[in-house]
């Protein structure tokens, strides 16, 4: 097993944690956190698939991923904001306006 | 065959439609209301239209007679109506021999009972909308007669039959009248469906439904063995659309019944045009016919059963238009049953001489009946003679000419519908016994209405006998009118043994018909058998006078033959009751077809109809809120969803595409 392999399986090991959190807590912070989780996921598989085929593209990816999570942090946590202002809580369960 | 194109026919059709618009529309307009359009104006309108197509149907006679061709005919050919597929039916309007006589009937009697009219409905309410009606009904039989191909007289066919439901239930505010009304409106649909049925046979066996084409292809000996097997289907359809119209077993039940419109409708409607469609229409097809001899039998054994059987009901009536209505049923049992011997010719004869004595007799009764104050029961007559002079006279010849008694114009058509079944290839047959039965009855029930009329005791209430009156002129012109007709229209189709003793005198109307309508069975012309013919007449002559006279003298103090011949009173129950045909009816069509539309309203249409469209409504709402779970309003559930989406697509991308 080699160390690329290795790579990919933490890489798949961080993704599904930032998925169980951004699908199981109920606190919207920690979703975010979460969405972190995901975004660096992705772009330690690009780092790692971008050394093993000797290409400079997928180190490239991540800094504009990284731009994008910056970006979108600060959207989410002004969402988050605006969350707490019209329901009182940030917990996802007390926003739910949509129920059919 | 000579065709003279000419715009006569087109004219004389429109006319009539001309009066009915100006009465239907314009003059309701003017006057804001049917009800308020004076009634001598509408009547005088509708009687000038027709009066001016009675004209030009004697110019187009006249231009017919003159010309020299064995077969000339005045064509009119206005528009193409339809043409689509093999079907090419263009809107031509054709004047033939035989055409021609009928329509100088229909404008000739029609012109007669409009002037009758005007003032016998003159106190009624709405008379524009009669006379509308009327002018309506003269168009559309019109159409029938001059109809070029089957479709339009299809569509003259259909018309007369709604004109006739729309004067039957002319006092549609009289439930009675109204159902009666529906009645023949419906009986006549079943009839109907036949004539159509035949006429789809015809054009899928011969490819068109043009009449001149269809007698051209025809005389092809080719086309005859290729459509061999299913002319008698096709006859027995058109037949049984013949049976509606013209009344015959066993749809005959609505005429009686149509008797509650007024009397100058019984009279040109259900007596001298409309209910004699059928057998024109047999005569007009006649080559057709002619070819299958099973459903010629048919017809003649179904006339002879409905001249029989109509004739003995009219025996035991006591409303006097019920008599009649009868009668015109027997008597178009009697044509059919010329018809059905292959006496085309003869068919027709009956049918003008009918049409002249039948409505000379319901324009008599009417005015009876508008000088009773409306009364119509023959018990509570009697003794109108010295009141009624000019009715009774005028009757008096229409009777005489009904029963037969020599020298009338019954006694030579129906003596020559005698002769025809006589003279048939089996000799003396049952059917010639049927008719002469039926000639028997005929004068029988007719002696005893003239004499439950106009002779005996004095039966009114001392009210109706205060208000007799002799109709006015324009009721009683018309009576003599038809009087003189029916005296003398018998001498255009003088017998060859008479006409030989009358100096060489010709079959008028045989020659005149030969052309259009051969005579095939019938030697009447031509071949001699003095014998046969002057026995028939002698006889007939005796049994018309000598049972039109029992009638008269048996009935002068009592109404019933149940009161002169002890134990006849069940069998005359019988009679009296129309032979139960329309109870018979009631139990196996009317109260079935009502328990079933209650089954069908009451169960299918609560519990299936409704039960699926409310089922679906309950289904669907079901199965929305079955839906409604699936929206939690939970962000983390529908990212749920969309991993669950990915995971999906993902699979279906590596697992089923690869």
């Amino acid at each position: 097993m080699t160390n690329d392999i290795l790579l990919q399986i933490l890489a798949a090991f961080l993704f599904t944690i930032g998925m169980l959190v951004v699908l199981l807590r109920r606190d919207t912070i920690m979703i975010l956190m979460g969405i972190e989780l995901l975004l660096n996921a992705a772009n330690l598989s690009l780092v790692a698939f971008s050394k093993s085929a000797g290409m400079i593209e997928g180190q490239i990816q991540v800094f504009f991923i990284i731009t994008i999570a910056a970006a979108e942090s600060a959207i989410g946590l002004s969402i988050l904001v605006n969350l707490y202002r019209n329901f009182g809580s940030i917990k996802t369960q007390d926003a739910t306006s949509l129920k059919g | 065959m000579e065709t003279i194109n000419s715009v006569l026919p087109l004219l004389i059709l429109i006319s009539p439609l001309i009066g009915f618009f100006i009465n239907a529309v314009i003059l309701p307009l003017g006057y804001r209301g049917f009800a308020k359009t004076p009634a001598n104006l509408a009547g005088g309108v509708a009687t000038f239209f027709i009066g001016a197509s009675f004209v030009m149907a004697i110019m187009a006679f006249t231009q017919l007679s003159g010309s020299q061709a064995a077969a000339p005919s005045l064509l009119s050919h206005c528009f193409e109506w339809f043409n689509f597929g093999g079907l090419n039916i263009p809107f031509d309007l054709r004047i033939d021999k035989l055409s021609g006589l009928l329509v100088l009937i229909i404008t000739g009697i029609g012109t007669l009972i409009h002037l009758y009219s005007i003032s016998y409905m003159h106190d009624e309410e709405c008379v524009g909308r009669y006379f509308s009606y009327l002018n309506l009904f003269c168009f559309n039989m019109l159409l029938l007669v001059l109809g070029d191909n089957l479709p339009l007289l299809f569509f003259g066919w259909e018309g007369v039959g709604l004109c006739s439901y729309l004067l039957i239930g002319f006092w549609y505010t009289d439930t009675e009248k109204a159902n009666a009304g529906k009645k023949a409106f419906i009986v006549n649909r079943i009839g109907d469906l036949g004539f159509l049925i035949g006429m789809f046979m015809l054009f899928r066996e011969l490819g068109t439904l043009t009449l001149p084409e269809i007698n051209t292809l025809l005389a092809d000996p080719n086309v005859v063995a290729r459509i061999a097997p299913s002319i008698t289907m096709i006859c027995l359809s058109l037949f049984v659309g013949a049976t509606g119209k013209s009344a015959q077993m066993p749809l005959f039940v609505w005429l009686p019944d149509a008797m509650s419109g007024p009397t100058p409708v019984s009279a040109l409607i259900h007596a001298a045009t409309m209910v004699t469609a059928g057998v024109y229409m047999i005569a007009r097809l006649n080559i057709l016919f002619e070819l299958s001899p099973v459903a010629l039998s048919v017809i003649a054994h179904v006339g002879a059963l409905t001249a029989i059987f109509a004739g003995s009901i009219a025996v035991a009536q006591t409303d006097i238009k019920k008599v009649l209505a009868y009668s015109t049923v027997s008597q178009l049992g009697f044509m059919f049953l010329a018809c059905g011997v292959g006496a085309y010719q003869t068919a027709v004869f009956h049918l003008m001489t009918h049409a002249f004595f039948k409505a000379l007799l319901f324009l008599g009764s009417g005015s009876v009946i508008h000088a009773c104050s409306g009364e119509q029961d023959m018990t509570k007559m009697g003794g109108l003679k010295k009141y009624l002079p000019h009715t009774h006279i005028t009757m008096l010849v229409g009777s005489l000419a009904i029963s037969g008694v020599p020298f009338f114009s019954g006694f030579f058509s129906k003596d020559e519908i005698l002769y025809s079944t006589i003279a048939l290839p089996g000799g003396i047959s049952y059917l010639f016994i049927v008719g002469v039965i039926t000639a028997c009855l005929t004068a029988f029930y007719t002696g005893r209405m003239m004499s439950l009329t106009f002779y005996g005791n004095e039966r009114m209430s001392h009210d109706v006998k205060h208000h007799l009156h002799e109709s006015p002129g324009l009721m009683t012109g018309p009576l003599y009118a038809l009087a003189g007709l029916a005296a003398f229209g018998g001498f255009l189709g003088v017998p060859h043994l008479l006409g030989d003793f009358l100096g060489h005198m010709p079959h008028y109307l045989s020659t005149w018909l030969d052309p259009v309508v051969p005579s095939k069975h019938l030697p009447l012309v031509g071949v001699k058998i003095p014998l046969h013919e002057g026995l028939v007449m002698a006889g007939s002559s005796i049994i018309a006078v000598g049972s039109y006279l029992l009638g008269v003298k048996l009935f002068k103090k009592v109404f019933f033959v149940k009161d002169l011949f002890a134990g006849f009173s069940s069998f005359h129950k019988v009679l009296e009751h129309k032979y139960y045909v329309d109870e018979f009816y009631d139990l196996i069509i009317v109260r079935p077809l009502r328990k079933i539309s209650a089954f069908a309203g009451g169960v299918i249409d609560k519990y299936v109809v409704d039960g699926a469209v409310n089922g679906i409504g309950r289904g669907v709402r079901k199965v929305g809120s079955g839906l409604r779970m699936a929206q939690t309003g939970d962000v983390q559930s529908y990212g749920l969803m969309m991993l669950g989406g990915v995971i999906a697509i993902m699979i279906f991308i590596f697992k089923v595409l690869n």
